[in-house]
């Protein structure tokens, strides 16, 4: 286990019940799919919510090293040992009404 | 000694006199407008040139290199230009005339006038610390004062950039928000007060910037934005959007309408301790649909009114959407067109993905599949 790439993923603030508060947490995997299923066992109330059926939901942007993964390999996007993976879902508030 | 009258009447007895009609029809003629500056940012005939009496022998070289030109000065009633056509004559100029009548006479005739495109000293005042910088100076403050941005929503990221873009001298800013002042608002959403609890929040800002600058010319709209009065709103003439919108249905009919009026949208949106900011530029990249496709589902998209925002943040957010807005309108810098700018209030972090445009997009893609308003609240409840 040891050669596996350790990413830091960050959480979205809407996320952060699945990863019980916190707003940063490590996951390891050569690829975006390995990353995804280590997430997963050690959160799996978040994967439920942005990794469910194996597949990213289509509302969560997710990059790595500020690339958007839809731009890349998709799940097979490499992610290297150090890297900062961004899930991101789209933010509404602007806090008025209109 | 001569009186002046008599001095005028012998200089014009010398020099040759052309009347407004013969200027209309002037055959390259080279105009020189020979009277002070407030007189020529009051007004002045098309095409011409400026270069006070004063100044006239010194100046005339560079302006007009060629003494075979032909030259007609004017100045308010044809005084000063005889005797800057005398002047000419003496330093080699040919064909020298003055306009008889002046400027007065033209206008009088019902003649094209150009209006003023220069600061008037009281903005030269209110802008000077825009002016100090080369990068706006005149020209750039003048873009600003004739740019017309649109700001959706009048809340905690419509508070900031109303006041920052008024204060700017931007010259039109139109507010789009149908809600009332309530005090929960007052923690972050500075153009209203205690003052104007109870009222339109687009009557309570519009006091604010008028109070602020006098120049803004603000466009209420008491309405919430829909499908059904996008059009006639954008149909006003907006150059530049400013999205703050509180709601994922109003995000996308904001993206489909300015995609289809092809008006540039600054982009901004908060939650807690974190904001998004980007500008979506039509057919110079993505459009919010390139960025999210999809809105989430309802329980992963609470407002602030459900979960909370920090009340300066707003103010962060909304002062970059205005820093984009403002560049974009004087047309300098790098904006944020292809980039997503994050911030995080909490850990005091900006970092940035990339967002490119997606060629699949239903909206401003290769094959556009969605070409008219949809059921957006429909569309972001599924």
């Amino acid at each position: 286990m040891s050669a596996l790439a350790t990413a830091k993923v960050r959480i979205p603030p809407v996320l952060r019940t699945e990863s019980g508060g916190a707003r940063e947490v490590e996951a390891s995997g050569e690829t975006l799919r390995e990353l995804m299923e280590d997430l997963t066992s050690r959160l799996p109330e978040l994967g439920a919510r942005v990794y469910e059926g194996g597949e990213l939901q289509p509302f969560v942007n997710v990059y790595v090293d500020g690339e958007d993964v839809r731009t890349r390999s998709g799940l097979d996007t490499p992610v290297r040992a150090g890297a900062t993976v961004i899930l991101l879902p789209a933010m509404a508030g602007g806090c008025g009404r209109c | 000694m001569p009186t002046y009258r008599e001095l005028l009447q012998r200089v014009k007895s010398e020099i040759s006199e052309v009347d407004a009609r013969d200027v209309q029809e002037r055959n390259g003629a080279v105009l020189v407008d020979v009277r002070e500056r407030d007189e020529w940012e009051e007004g002045h005939i098309p095409g011409a040139v400026h270069i006070p009496r004063g100044n006239l022998e010194s100046r005339i070289e560079n302006a007009v290199p060629d003494r075979s030109s032909k030259v007609v000065l004017y100045c308010a009633s044809g005084a000063r230009s005889a005797f800057g056509a005398k002047a000419l004559g003496e330093l080699g100029y040919e064909d020298v005339s003055s306009l008889a009548g002046g400027f007065t006479d033209w206008k009088r005739n019902g003649y094209e006038v150009q209006l003023p495109r220069s600061l008037s000293p009281e903005r030269r005042t209110r802008y000077s610390r825009h002016l100090l910088i080369p990068e706006v100076g005149e020209a750039g403050q003048l873009k600003l004062l004739d740019t017309s941005i649109l700001l959706i929503g009048a809340g905690g990221l419509g508070s900031p950039a109303s006041l920052y873009l008024a204060a700017a001298g931007v010259g039109r800013i139109g507010i789009v928000d149908a809600d009332i002042v309530d005090e929960t608002n007052l923690q972050r959403q500075i153009a209203h007060s205690l003052d104007t609890l109870g009222t339109p929040k687009v009557d309570s800002a519009k006091r604010t910037i008028e109070a602020l600058n006098p120049d803004v010319e603000v466009v209420p709209y008491r309405e919430r934005l829909t499908s059904e009065n996008i059009d006639r709103i954008l149909g006003d003439g907006w150059d530049l959007i400013v999205d703050g919108a509180d709601n994922f249905p109003t995000r996308y009919l904001v993206n489909d309408a300015s995609v289809w009026h092809d008006v540039p949208v600054v982009h901004g949106s908060i939650y807690r301790f974190e904001g998004q900011v980007t500008v979506f530029k039509p057919g110079d990249g993505p459009c919010y649909r390139c960025l999210f496709p999809e809105p989430p589902p309802a329980e992963l998209a609470p407002s602030c009114a459900e979960g909370g925002v920090l009340g300066v943040l707003p103010g962060i957010v909304g002062s970059l959407q205005t820093n984009e807005a403002i560049k974009l309108a004087i047309g300098i810098g790098d904006t944020l067109v292809g980039r997503l700018l994050l911030f995080d209030a909490l850990s005091t972090e900006f970092s940035e993905v990339r967002i490119d445009r997606n060629p699949d997009c239903p909206v401003c893609g290769e094959h556009p599949t969605i070409t008219e308003y949809i059921d957006y609240v429909e569309f972001c409840a599924r």
